[in-house]
């Protein structure tokens, strides 16, 4: 039920009082409500469940998310090249910094309303 | 969302169904369990998601994952789909409902036999779908069975909305709204299902923030970690989640910033707040929690289907004998602990309806093949 999924905003539009607007999902285009973005730009992407867009996907957090983990999967990969580096905590790119930083909450994002 | 092109790649989803990554965070989820820990995904999303990617079989062995009661389709209660398959049975009306509730069974039988023995039951995607059934059929009554949790509130208090504002007189409401706090306290209280922290839902926190948790995580001492649906992000909410309990903390974190902040999506909550207001209610299997439900607010009355309709109240309901689906709910037994799993109940002709939604958690251990804790899985996690 609670399913939602990105997309991109390619469009903004109001009919009938609601601001609407084109969401491309990976080349598949719908129609969602975006009265519940008022801040959401063409370009921008948005989470989508039953036809509304519920959040502004902050893309940066997204990116940010990512390359964190890729640092770990880096750190593993090569502390596994050098033999114990890793599990000693001694792996040039300090995993163990990263791993911490994993665990914790990011920075904190805007509202998106 | 179906009909996807199966050649383009999906930005922000495809990323976080790497498998690579999912196990190097199972990595460091191995290296931080020391002691035997207990986590609940709250949503049935994630519970299709765990299974799918067979996460729940890669998981060290002392660290167990049980599902929670998030399926709205599931817990919504015997006596309000008796209810929509009486009104869906009405000649005058054309009942509209997300597809998911159509083979729940009732009491004696299930919105798809109203629709073969030809009643007019429509799936719409969307509860502004709906509207537009309402405008092409004037003569005719459209109701919508407006279920869900604080993900889906803000959509249908919408429709209700712009039925007001366009004038529509043939649209009205069935509403069965379920909220997510007062159901985790619930489970907290009575203790049973032993939890040790919670995977909270992604989405219901992308409309509603977080906040909410921070007083449950505080007075129960449970962290609670806020996760998004893809491997990549559950196993990142258990990594935070047991780092957590080994470090003996609980807080509210957030796991899925890329769609989440603390405080949520505010003109959703406002129109939630617009057209409903909390109630007590039933939970199917579960019983009455109260102060878990959104009703219309009487502003609204005019666009209650219960109002509109008033002989439809007070039907006797009948729950089958055999089904546990409630204590699946609570997390106190698994799909496969049930001696009709898989045989007197599968999701063809379902008992109870765990078994029936996409989002169940009997449906998604029948799906994957979790028929039961078999050797093989056994030697997987090992």
């Amino acid at each position: 039920m609670c399913l939602a999924v990105p997309g991109k905003v390619i469009e903004i539009y109001s009919a009938n009082g609601a601001r609407m607007g084109k969401v491309d999902f990976g080349g598949v285009v719908r129609e969602a409500c975006l009265d519940f973005l008022p801040e959401i730009e063409v370009g921008d992407y948005t989470i989508v469940h039953v036809g509304f867009g519920i959040s502004r996907l902050d893309e940066e957090e997204a990116r940010s998310t990512l390359e964190l983990l890729k640092e770990i999967e880096g750190s593993v990969e090569e502390a596994a090249d050098k033999g114990s580096a890793h599990e000693a905590g001694v792996a040039r790119s300090s995993p163990l910094t990263t791993r911490e930083r994993l665990g914790s909450a990011e920075r904190k994002r805007r509202p998106s309303g | 969302m179906t009909g996807r092109d199966a050649g383009k790649a999906m930005k922000y989803l495809d990323e976080f169904r790497d498998g690579k990554l999912t196990r190097r965070l199972l990595d460091e989820v191995r290296k931080t369990v020391t002691r035997p820990w207990k986590l609940m995904e709250i949503c049935g999303g994630q519970t299709h998601s765990i299974l799918r990617s067979g996460l729940d079989q890669l998981l060290p062995e002392n660290l167990e994952l049980v599902h929670g009661p998030g399926c709205p389709v599931c817990v919504t209660p015997l006596e309000l789909i008796d209810k929509a398959i009486a009104l869906a049975a009405r000649p005058e009306v054309i009942f509209a409902s997300y597809g998911d509730m159509l083979r729940v069974p009732g009491s004696g039988r299930d919105l798809f036999s109203v629709r073969a023995a030809g009643g007019d039951v429509r799936v719409v995607y969307s509860p502004l779908d709906t509207l537009k059934i309402a405008h092409e059929n004037p003569k005719k009554q459209v109701v919508f069975f407006a279920i869900g949790f604080e993900t889906t509130a803000p959509a249908n208090a919408m429709a209700v909305i712009q039925a007001e504002r366009q004038g529509l007189r043939n649209f009205s409401v069935l509403v069965s709204h379920v909220t997510v706090p007062p159901a985790i306290s619930a489970i907290l209280e009575s203790g049973q299902a032993g939890v040790n922290g919670f995977l909270a839902a992604g989405h219901v926190c992308t409309v509603m923030g977080y906040w909410e948790y921070e007083p449950l995580a505080g007075r129960y001492g449970v962290p609670v970690v806020v996760t998004g649906f893809e491997p990549v992000d559950i196993a990142r909410g258990v990594l935070m989640c047991v780092r957590q309990l080994e470090q003996g903390k609980a807080e509210v974190e957030n796991a899925y910033a890329r769609s989440v902040c603390r405080e949520g999506n505010k003109p959703a909550q406002a129109v939630i707040r617009r057209v409903f207001e909390p109630c007590d209610r039933a939970w199917r299997g579960i019983g009455v929690i109260p102060g878990s439900g959104y009703r219309l607010r009487e502003a609204y009355a005019a666009f209650d289907a219960e109002t509109r309709f008033p002989d439809v109240r007070g039907i006797l309901t009948q729950e089958s004998p055999v089904c546990i689906s409630g204590l699946v709910l609570q997390g106190l037994k698994k799909p496969s602990e049930c001696p009709a799993f898989g045989a007197l109940c599968t999701p063809q002709a379902p008992l109870g309806a765990t078994m029936v939604s996409s989002e169940g958690a009997c449906a998604a251990y029948f799906r994957y093949g979790r028929h039961a804790d078999s050797p093989m899985a056994r030697e997987v996690r090992a």
